[in-house]
């Protein structure tokens, strides 16, 4: 489904991406570990096309397309979602109001009519009780006076509404107590199927607890250094990431 | 500024103002130029009785003594009063009986404009309309139903003939002939504009609209509007206003008045969308306005809503003179300006009756170079006790050469009043912006979806069908600002 080569990639003409190499078939969870500053959140915004982030170098194909040569709002159409480590508020625009918005700029793309007012809403009933959000937050402005963790689950809400073919999942965990952890792993749980993929960005193995990957990669220092499978992140968690960080460097400098 | 800006900003330079073209239709133009004889012109054209002929002499001779004000934060153009043609109207124009009367080219003008003034297309019965083109009013919509209440809905000049006691009554009780230069110029030399009385105890059966179109070259547009809702009446009023695009600038200089008698309330409603000028700041209308309510009467209200798009520059405030025990005045504004355009606009709330309260939610939004002020006055006399307001000011920024400024006065003369004042000031971020992008919708789309969260408060305002008018309006004025 998604296939990243050798991508290299700056903000502010520093280089963070340098070489990153990632297959991710459909139906695979992976997990992106790394210690703070290793490039987790800068792969997340490169590939949902976030201006501020210069590809430099590489190649990126969903489904074969390359993704580098699109706007940030055909790479959503195409089916690339990024859940926001930080997501902004934008009062009074009504939260339902949105994703109907979005839904039908994505049907547009794909040459399909609006959807009709009362299908829209069955949907979103459905998705609603699917990851657990609230149908009172649903019908606020966006975003607008949410808690942290009301805002994660937003973005888990609009997954399930939008229905991506890759969904990336940026530090969602962040600032989440252990319910709200658990309602929003459980949501996502439920969006898994054969005909999606997800790349789960995380500083912790918590997450990992409740989202079990099929894969998980350490980046550091821009690339991926080491690839395994869940218990990497078991093993990440007992020794910490200056193992990593010791055992990289050594490597480099030998 | 990335080169996505750059494209998505020359867009908009290129984006075309939509109702911009002229009509061509035989005119009947005063020579430019005002002297006593332009006002004894206009007025005998009008067939006026000798009583407002003196009024607008009057006004004449203030205006000719006045000097033009330097408080106003942008910087006055000249304006030569004497290159300005003081009146135009269709040429031949008899009383018009049935829409088969009117000039097909004058309908075709008002349907480009999405203004039908074929009785049965009026949205069912929702909106009558009043049409005024140049300096006269071509045809008011809906006349008999509203007769069989009572409701008086006409051109001013028809009102002048029809009611003169009413007109004399009630001309220039709100807004003074010597209140400022333009109002004084309004009173000299006004040609038409709407004329509204709902009788006692009338609710008004449908919204009254009038619709205002500048065509001719060299011409000032001059109109006076004047709303009375007698006891316990209430009407909703809206206006809308469009120019075509010439290169020099055109002055409109109106005068709204309303009164609202006891338990009364007038609903007035504008979606302004004059030329505002090409991006180089060149041509566009000079929007400089006097609108003014009083409620006069015990518990009575007065609410202005306005949605500003367009003109070069847009100076005005509508005030409410809170006269009445218990009355109530609103304003809900939403000013948009972009490329060159300015706006000094807000409101000036007068507290004199006991337990009165006003409102003031005033939606500030810059773009391109543009200057966006918001001056409002709450004054409150000392025999205002316990009266009340609440003003909320908010600016919205677009790019980063634009400006937003704030000019809040309040005078207080009673200890008992409360007064409560919030401002802000944001941006469209770059991350809302990504956020709504990375969704799947448009960018444009998602300046308009931001720009209209934003100033919903003043949209909910607004009556439905027009409501949808100004979400359009705001989201495609903004096409191409922010990339």
């Amino acid at each position: 489904m998604l296939s990243i080569k050798n991508l290299h990639a700056s903000v502010d003409d520093k280089e963070i991406l340098k070489g990153l190499n990632l297959e991710v078939k459909a139906g695979e969870v992976h997990a992106i570990m790394g210690p703070n500053g290793s490039g987790k959140s800068t792969l997340g915004n490169v590939l949902a096309g976030r201006e501020a982030y210069e590809v430099t170098g590489g190649e990126v194909l969903l489904e074969g397309k390359d993704l580098l040569e699109l706007s940030p709002e055909d790479r959503a159409r195409e089916g690339v979602f990024l859940a926001f480590q930080y997501p902004v508020e934008i009062p009074g625009v009504s939260n339902i109001n949105f994703l109907k918005t979005a839904l039908n700029e994505i049907r547009a793309y794909k040459g399909l009519p609006p959807l009709e007012a009362r299908e829209f809403l069955n949907r979103v009933k459905e998705k609603q009780k699917l990851v657990e959000f609230d149908a009172k937050l649903a019908n606020r402005s966006l975003n607008e006076g949410f808690s942290g963790g009301e805002k994660k689950r937003n973005e888990i809400f609009q997954l399930a509404m939008l229905e991506p073919k890759l969904g990336i999942l940026d530090e969602t965990d962040s600032g989440l107590d252990i319910d709200a952890l658990r309602i929003v792993a459980r949501g996502v749980n439920q969006l898994r199927s054969q005909n999606n993929a997800f790349i789960v960005i995380t500083h912790y193995q918590r997450l990992l607890e409740y989202i079990v990957p099929d894969f998980v990669h350490v980046l550091y220092k821009g690339r991926i250094v080491r690839s395994g499978t869940k218990e990497l992140a078991l093993e990440l968690e007992e020794k910490g990431y200056d193992w990593i960080k010791d055992t990289v460097d050594a490597e480099g400098a030998a | 500024m990335s080169t996505k800006d750059d494209e998505l900003l020359k867009e908009l330079a290129l984006e075309e103002y939509k109702y911009g073209f002229t009509t061509d239709i035989e005119m009947d133009i005063a020579p430019k130029g005002l002297t006593e004889d332009t006002v004894r012109l206009i007025s005998a054209k009008k067939n006026e009785p000798e009583w407002l002929l003196e009024w607008r002499l009057k006004a004449l001779r203030h205006f000719l003594q006045m000097d033009m004000p330097t408080w106003q934060n942008f910087e006055h153009p000249d304006v030569d009063f004497q290159d300005i043609s003081y009146y135009a109207a269709p040429k031949a124009k008899p009383q018009l009986n049935s829409m088969d009367e009117v000039d097909p080219e004058l309908i075709s003008t008002f349907e480009k404009l999405g203004i039908p003034l074929n009785e049965q297309k009026v949205l069912a019965g929702v909106v009558a309309v009043d049409a005024v083109f140049d300096s006269v009013s071509v045809k008011t919509t809906f006349r008999e139903k509203l007769k069989e209440q009572g409701v008086i809905f006409s051109s001013f000049g028809e009102a002048v003939q029809e009611h003169p006691e009413l007109v004399r009554q009630y001309l220039g009780s709100v807004v003074p002939q010597t209140d400022n230069i333009y109002a004084a110029l309004n009173s000299a030399v006004f040609s038409d504009g709407s004329f509204v009385y709902i009788p006692k105890g009338v609710h008004c059966p449908m919204e009254l609209s009038t619709y205002f179109r500048i065509n001719a070259e060299n011409t000032g547009q001059f109109e006076r509007t004047l709303i009375i809702a007698d006891e316990g009446a209430y009407v909703s009023y809206l206006e809308g206003c469009t120019a075509p695009m010439r290169d020099e600038n055109q002055l409109h200089a109106a005068v709204v008045e309303l009164v609202a008698l006891k338990d009364a309330e007038i609903k007035y409603s504008t979606v302004q969308n004059w030329y505002p000028g090409d991006k180089d700041g060149k041509g566009g209308i000079y929007n400089f306005v006097t609108k003014r309510g009083i409620c006069k009467g015990d518990n009575s209200k007065i609410s202005w809503t306005q949605v500003e798009t367009g003109s070069a520059i847009t100076w005005k405030y509508p005030g409410v003179i809170l006269k009445g025990d218990h009355s109530v005045g609103e304003f809900y504004s939403v000013a948009l300006t972009r490329n060159k355009q300015l706006a000094d606009t807000g409101t000036k709330m007068i507290h004199l009756g006991k337990n009165t309260r006003s409102k003031i939610v005033s939606k500030g939004i810059s773009a391109g170079v543009s200057h966006n002020s918001y001056r409002g006055l709450v004054k409150i006399g000392p025999g205002a006790e316990n009266s009340r307001n609440f003003t909320q000011c908010d600016s919205l920024l677009i790019g980063d050469r634009c400006g937003a400024h704030t000019f809040p006065y309040i005078e207080n003369r009673n200890k008992t009043a409360t007064l409560e004042h919030e401002a802000t000031t944001s941006k469209i971020g770059e991350d809302q912006l990504f956020y709504l992008t990375q969704r799947g919708i448009d960018p444009e789309k998602a300046v308009g979806l931001i720009v209209n969260g934003y100033a919903k408060e003043v949209l909910n305002q607004l009556p439905m069908e027009f409501a949808v008018e100004a979400q359009k309006l705001l989201a495609i004025s903004l096409e191409g600002s922010v990339g």
